[in-house]
Order: structure tokens, then sequence, then C-alpha cells
């Protein structure tokens, strides 16, 4: 119960570190923040790793098998997105050259 | 878990937590977005050097299958349909999360602890709605299923009973974590759930929807952060879910409904078109590309107002044009982004940054409001109920309260539209009859094109 506890504190701490980083990305940004954040959701490859490697049964592994494929989808996918989109952002040229 | 992964794991927490602060400016974001993906590779580097892992072939499959589906999606997709590729992501992180406790439980068994148990239940219920409801929100936004809300009798009341049965299924598992037939059957009602949570919401609605399932990803993660004790799933988890809390409030606030009222209200139709008009196409005068263009000619200052019309009629490449023609003779212009102009959070801006607009073009609602008044000519290209005057006025109009931009208040409103059918909300828009609006019937595309030749011509 103590673990639980600590980690309790950790959730909570982040959630209010989440919510001051948010509120200061502008509209302009909101998509990229989307799928962005959609990859870092995908943190969960972390856990899906060690059930698919760990081999304590079949079916574990099988279920480690599709939670690495569909996070790794997440990840991959959505950082990928992510700097696709951002690479498109970009500042006036006319007034670079001023 | 070795004291190394620990730390590592910290710090790629610490490599999101600045990633997203990068992520406040356009100047960092992409930096920000590389630092993130690096804590990510950290990650799953120092989880591949543990010693629990026994057996690679799995995971080198799942990493290659995965990695290609995903880049592959990400390279390939349509600005346009980015919502819904956004969504399936977002199902897809949802699914790992459930994936991931489920397959927890099979290791674990009956000797879980009630912190973990309770956890388990919540990763899996929020992890299967997450990609239930992810995969529906994609099929509608997709065009696979109606995007009308689709109701039936009592559905609030079915949903009711759907979470308290899996609330209480999850309460029986607790108790008795041997029954492994309790997580089947709350499996089975998170995807009912995930379902019935979303088939009622209308297209226009979907903002809300996919920064809502944003947000739950998120949770979902954390939740398995709890089942597996492991910080960095949490930390990340909670960052993701706030995300998703505040984009869904920015957007409830920009259409001004409540989120209950967006869940559970069924409002809309397809999003968009409807019928309704209450006054006759005779009543407004119709003007031509070349009437515009001399009122062009004539202003100093033009303010752009676009809605999801102008990129569901790809006209953002002709508009650049125009607009680079403006800026030629002289003329200022620039762009007003209201915060639901597109199919999710900041989506305008990202099709007009495809377009070659450069960001420093796009000002928020609240940046140029109160620019419209000292402006020659208001552009507005397939926004409707973004520019209701009803909304600022009208008690008994559904938009009253909504926030809306000021086009009304510029000296020439010139509005390119189809038709005079009223937007996503159904209401009538007396900014159509006004004597200094001129409107421009006809495609977005098309007209935009003949605006162009008309200004060159000048």
């Amino acid at each position: 119960m103590e673990g639980i506890l600590v980690s309790l504190y950790v959730f909570v701490l982040a959630i209010f570190v989440g919510f001051e980083l948010i509120t200061k990305v502008p509209p302009l940004l909101h998509t990229p923040l989307m799928s962005g954040s959609n990859a870092i959701s995908g943190i969960t490859v972390v856990g899906a790793l060690i059930s698919a490697g760990a081999g304590h049964s079949q079916l574990a592994k099988i279920l480690g098998l599709l939670a690495v494929i569909t996070a790794a989808i997440n990840v991959v996918g959505g950082y990928m997105v992510t700097d696709r989109m951002l690479g498109m952002f970009k500042k006036d040229k006319q007034q670079k050259k001023n | 878990m070795a004291v190394f992964t620990h730390i590592v794991y910290l710090i790629s927490a610490i490599f999101f937590i600045i990633g997203l602060k990068y992520l406040g400016s356009p100047k960092t974001a992409r930096k920000g977005n590389l630092l993130s993906m690096l804590g990510m590779l950290i990650a799953i580097v120092v989880t591949l050097l543990d010693k629990q892992i026994l057996d690679f072939t799995y995971i080198i499959a799942g990493l290659i299958v995965g990695a290609a589906i995903g880049a592959y999606a990400a390279r390939t997709v349509e600005m346009t349909a980015m919502p819904q590729m956004v969504a399936l992501f977002n199902g897809f992180g949802g699914a790992a999360s459930a994936l991931v406790a489920y397959s927890e439980y099979i290791r674990a068994g009956a000797t879980m602890s009630i912190d973990i148990s309770i956890t388990l239940v919540l990763s899996l219920l929020i992890g299967v709605v997450t990609f239930v409801g992810s995969v529906v929100a994609y099929a509608k936004l997709q065009g696979l299923i109606t995007g009308a809300p689709v109701t039936f009798p009592g559905q609030k009341f079915a949903n009711g009973v759907l979470v308290v049965a899996a609330l209480i299924l999850g309460g029986l598992f607790v108790y008795d974590p041997s029954v492994e037939t309790f997580l089947l059957v709350i499996i089975g009602l998170a995807t009912i759930l995930g379902i019935t949570f979303v088939i009622p919401i209308g297209g226009a609605d979907m903002p809300v929807v996919i920064s809502l399932l944003n947000s739950y990803s998120g949770l979902a993660a954390a939740m398995t952060g709890f089942v597996l004790s492991n910080n960095v799933l949490i930390i990340s988890g909670a960052l993701v879910g706030a995300s998703g809390i505040i984009l869904t409030k920015i957007m409830c606030k920009a259409m001004n409904r409540s989120l209950a009222n967006v869940l559970f209200g069924a409002v809309g139709t397809d999003g968009g078109g409807g019928s309704g008009a209450k006054r006759d196409k005779l009543e407004v005068t119709q003007y031509t590309a070349e009437d515009a263009a001399v009122v062009f000619e004539g202003a100093q200052s033009v303010i752009i107002v676009p809605g999801y019309g102008l990129a569901v009629a790809q006209a953002q490449h002709v508009l650049h044009e125009l607009t680079q023609l403006l800026m030629k003779k002289g003329i200022q212009v620039r762009y007003a982004i209201h915060p639901v102009a597109g199919r999710m959070p900041g989506h305008m801006n990202v099709l007009l940054a495809e377009a070659n607009v450069p960001y420093d073009m796009l000002y928020e609602m609240d940046q140029i409001n109160d620019e419209f008044q000292n402006t020659d000519v208001a552009l507005v290209i397939g926004a409707n109920d973004v520019i209701n005057p009803a909304a600022r006025s009208q008690k008994d109009s559904p938009l009253y309260g909504m926030p809306i931009l000021n086009a009304d208040k510029a000296r020439t409103i010139m509005i390119i539209k189809r038709s005079l059918s009223p937007g996503f909300a159904g209401v009538d828009n007396d900014l159509f009859y006004d004597p200094k609006t001129m409107m421009l019937f006809g495609d977005a595309k098309d007209m935009l094109t003949e605006l162009v030749k008309e200004v060159k011509e000048l």
C-alpha cells in the first residue's frame, strides 16, 4: 500500500505539471500538441515490451505482442506526423529579409 | 527493477516535460518534439536491457510491424484527415494499455494486492473504451458510418447502467481477483460503452470527443503505470490526461456548450448543411468576382476568416496565392482563426501552414477581434456560425453566448459560400442580408481562382 501512495503523489503532481505546461501552448500548435502528446501516451510500450518478452505464458506473450504493435504504431506514427506538421510551420520569408 | 532503469525512466520523464514546454512556441516546437522522441527512445532501450526480458522474438516482430504501420500512416496522411488519424492513434494507445494490463493479470494471477487490482480494472475499462470509442470516431470522421448523431430511446440510461455494471463487476473482481470472468465481462461492457458513448455525438462536435479520447488514452497509460508500479508511465499518462482535459475545455468554451451537452445532447446533423433558411436567396445582392476585385483595389487592410469549408474545397493554396497578390499591392492581410475552425483543436492552422501561409499571419480570436472595426474587408470563406452576430444579441438563438469573430464590424464583408444554407447550428445568419455584405456564391476554390484572375487584371 505504501508504494501506491507514492505513485498517487507522483500522478497528482504530474497532472498539475501537465496543466501548467499545456495552458502555455498557443492554439496555433494545438493539433501538433495533440498528436505529440498522443505519442507520449504510447509510453505504455515500455510495459508492452516486458509483457511480450518476459515469457510467462504463451497467452501473455501474444497479448504482449499485440500491445507492442499497437503501442509502436502510436509512438512512431505520433512522433513522425507531429514532426511533419511542425516542419510546415514557417515564419514569413519577407519579414526575414527585412 | 534495477536502480539504473529507474534513473533512465526519470530522465525520459524529464525529456517529455521539457519537450511539452518547448511546444509552447512555434520556434522551439520541433526541437521539443525531438526531445520527447529521445525520451521515448531511451526508455525503450533501457527496458530492452532489463533482465526480465528473456525472449526477443515477439518484441522485434511487434516493433517492426508497429513502426512500419505508424510510419506509413504518418507519411501519407492528408492534413484534412488529421483528426481521424489522431483519433485512431489514441485508440491504439488505449488498446496497448489495456493489453498490457491484461497480460500482467495473467502473470500475477490471483496473487495481486488490492491497489493493483483496482488500477487493473480501471486500466482495462478506460483502455477499451478509448480504443472502441476512437475506432467509432475514426469511422465517423472518415465517413465510413454516418456523422450524424445516432440515438435510441433510453440511451443515457443504458450508458449509466453500463458504467454502474462495470464498476460493480470491478468491485467484485477486487474482492476476488481469482475470477477471470469478471474481467472478461468488464471488457465486453467497455466495448459496448465505447460504441454508445461516441455514436450519439454529431460530426461537428468531434473536436471535443477527440480531445476527450486523447485525455483517456493518457489516463489508461497512467493506470497501467499503477499496475506495473512504473512511474514513467504514471507521469506521462498524467501529462497527456491533463493535456486532453484542457483541450476539451477550450473546445467546449469556443462552442459555448457544456461537456455534458456535447456528450449527451446529440445536437446537429452530419456537421454542416441542413435546411431551414427562412429567407429567399433573392433578398440578398449577389456580387461577382469582378465586383470584389474592385473593392480589394481600394482596400488597405484585409482580414481573412477561414472555415472548414475552405479545406473541404481544397482552396487553401489558391487563397494563399490571392493573399500574396494583395500583399504585393501593399494591402495588409491577416488571418483570423476561430478556435473551432476545423475538425480538431488547431486544425485550421495546420491546414494553412501546409499551404505555406506563414504562422505570423495567423491570429487567434482574442488577438484580432478588436482589429475588425479598422479593417476594410473581412473575407469569409466556408465559415458561418463563427461570424453570426446572433451569438451576441439574440437571446433565443442556440448560438447565443458563443464567442464569435467580429467580421460584421469590418467596412465591407465578403462571404464566399455555396448557398444561403445555415451552418451546423441550423441558424440563419443576418450578416448575409447586411447592406455592407457582398455575397459571392460558388465553390470556394472556383471563386478564389476567379478572384485571383480579376485582381491580377486590375
